[in-house]
């Protein structure tokens, strides 16, 4: 795999930013867009553009089958057994709200317990946090343990008769720890228990089999997969789809509606509710084919050089602590600079064009646990090289130098 | 060079060493600030005596370099001031970050006005600014005697 000539389908890294050469290490935050997503983009808007799925004039009709096409590819992508069990969302956390929303309205009642670990990003606690109000139910946290991971144990110790659903990340976006899921997936079934996988970091970074995984319900989002803004996807098992009642009302997904009664559309209809993110849903159908063409295989190999070079390189840096130390680790690195806010480390690197992120990650329950307000993180896409890491060594150094540190 | 002017020496001392990082006792009013998108915080406390002097003024609270020196350098300059004094330099100081070139009150020396210029560095990040803002919206909000907790987020 030729990195060089995968970065020229970035046009992003043809500019400089403030002087400098692009050094994006913030892909776990959103990822850069290759050209051919970008010109989809434009070219349905100026060539193809129509509402899907209502009218039957020549452009309806052709934006519909690429609307659909994409939801195909994405099937295949991650190995779903049927195209209908592919929901299009504004992007992961629609995704997770709309199952907590319909499945806590269905399942959940006062005193049933949800099952989510320290490592959760905001959007896979908030969402079950209202129905803590609404259903007066209880959540109930995994924990994290010294490597920054939350083991199979950790979950089958928090397992009571009381837990309804278990919702665990794919891949941390803090310390990188990728949860063994099959296995919390075996777990949970053996009693009963559905799993809800946010798949936000695994995505983008991991060879996804849903088939194998199990899981009854995976959110993922497109524009970390290298794909737009506006666009996520609700995988979840058939039998959850047709049983989970409606999350949004409106045109598109209804069947009949009278005064008296309205009865509502066959899936995938049912929870596309409304205009959806037409142009980015058939966008997305570029990235895909974009990690297609390259192999997710391939891409988590090149991502793991990366990181155990960043590992080394940062680990034999003196004040540098990098934060967990999972055994099975993505692309993911965060990092504190004892006598240096994370903020003013994000800032001075970013003088040097090396973007990074510096603050909580949407992650304050590991944050406080980790007894830390913030920290920095750097963290991988396809596009990196050993050269991008170097120069977030060298730009630590010169931030040590300005601090005036070791 | 910007950066430069960001971290200049003053501000890194501050924020290594900052002055007044402690509680006063008695304090007479206090208040909190945060900014929840970096997790910086800031507890002012504030002791008027009764000509509504400040007789002394602390703060605790943990954040960036520029959060920490702002907070001290801030504290160190409003002690012994009046109550309608602090608040005029708390509106010129804002007024500075948010628009003005330069300070206008006649309530600081020009050494004290240096001291405080040293932080129009973060006007050229904007996401920087409320760092610099976040003990100065506190302190009004200790003014005011406010039970709510200041925040830079509009």
């Amino acid at each position: 795999m030729n990195i060089d000539q995968i970065k020229k389908e970035f046009p992003i890294f043809d500019n400089k930013v403030q002087n400098n050469d692009l050094v994006y290490l913030d892909s776990a935050n959103s990822s850069q867009k290759p050209r051919i997503v970008i010109d989809r983009i434009y070219d349905f808007y100026s060539k193809e553009f129509s509402n899907v799925g209502r009218s039957v004039h020549y452009l309806a009709v052709a934006a519909t089958n690429l609307y659909e096409q994409t939801r195909t590819s994405v099937q295949k992508y991650i190995n779903a057994s049927d195209k209908n069990e592919i929901v299009f969302t504004k992007g992961a956390t629609e995704a997770i709200n709309l199952v907590a929303n319909t499945f806590g309205q269905k399942y959940l009642d006062e005193g049933d317990e949800v099952l989510i670990t320290e490592l959760e990003h905001h959007s896979n606690y908030v969402p079950w946090h209202f129905l803590r109000k609404s259903k007066k139910i209880n959540i109930e946290f995994a924990e994290v343990n010294e490597q920054g991971e939350v083991t199979l144990e950790e979950i089958k110790k928090k397992i009571t008769d009381k837990t309804k659903i278990i919702c665990v990340t794919h891949l941390s976006n803090v310390t990188g720890a990728i949860l063994p899921i099959k296995e919390i997936v075996t777990l949970a079934h053996s009693k009963d228990i559905p799993v809800l996988v946010d798949g936000c970091q695994g995505a983008p970074h991991l060879k996804l089999d849903m088939q194998d995984l199990d899981c009854d319900f995976y959110a993922i989002s497109g524009h970390k997969m290298y794909g737009p803004t506006g666009i996520g996807v609700l995988y979840a098992k058939k039998k959850w789809l047709e049983d989970l009642p409606p999350y949004q009302g409106g045109g598109g997904m209804i069947r009949e509606v009278k005064k008296k009664g309205i009865s509502y559309g066959e899936l995938p209809n049912k929870y596309e509710a409304g205009t959806m993110a037409t142009a980015q849903v058939i966008a997305f159908n570029e990235s895909i084919k974009f990690l297609e063409k390259i192999g997710i295989e391939n891409i988590e190999k090149h991502e793991k050089e990366l990181l155990d070079y960043a590992v080394d390189l940062l680990g034999k840096n003196n004040s540098v602590n990098i934060i967990g130390n999972p055994k099975n680790k993505g692309g993911v690195i965060s990092f504190t600079i004892e006598g240096i806010h994370p903020h003013d480390i994000a800032t001075i690197l970013d003088e040097d064009g090396v973007a990074i992120r510096a603050g909580h990650h949407c992650c304050q329950i590991l944050h406080e646990k980790l007894g830390l307000p913030a920290t920095a993180r750097a963290s991988f896409g396809v596009y990196n090289t050993k050269d991008d890491i170097d120069q977030l060594n060298k730009s630590i150094n010169n931030c040590k130098k300005i601090f005036n540190l070791k | 060079m910007n950066l430069k002017e960001l971290y200049q020496e003053i501000i890194l001392e501050h924020g290594k060493n900052p002055r007044n990082l402690r509680k006063t006792d008695n304090f007479t009013r206090d208040a909190k600030g945060n900014n929840p998108l970096c997790g910086d915080n800031v507890h002012i406390y504030l002791k008027l005596n009764e000509n509504n002097k400040v007789e002394d003024i602390s703060f605790e609270g943990s954040g960036c370099a520029i959060t920490m020196a702002s907070a001290s350098i801030m504290t160190d300059l409003v002690r012994g001031k009046e109550e309608k004094e602090v608040k005029e330099i708390v509106t010129d100081f804002l007024d500075m970050i948010k628009e003005k070139d330069e300070l206008s009150t006649e309530l600081l020396n020009e050494d004290e006005k240096t001291k405080l210029m040293c932080l129009s560095g973060v006007k050229q990040y904007p996401m920087r600014v409320k760092c610099a803002t976040l003990s100065w919206h506190t302190l009004t909000s200790a003014m005011n005697n406010s039970q709510e907790i200041a925040s830079t987020e509009d």
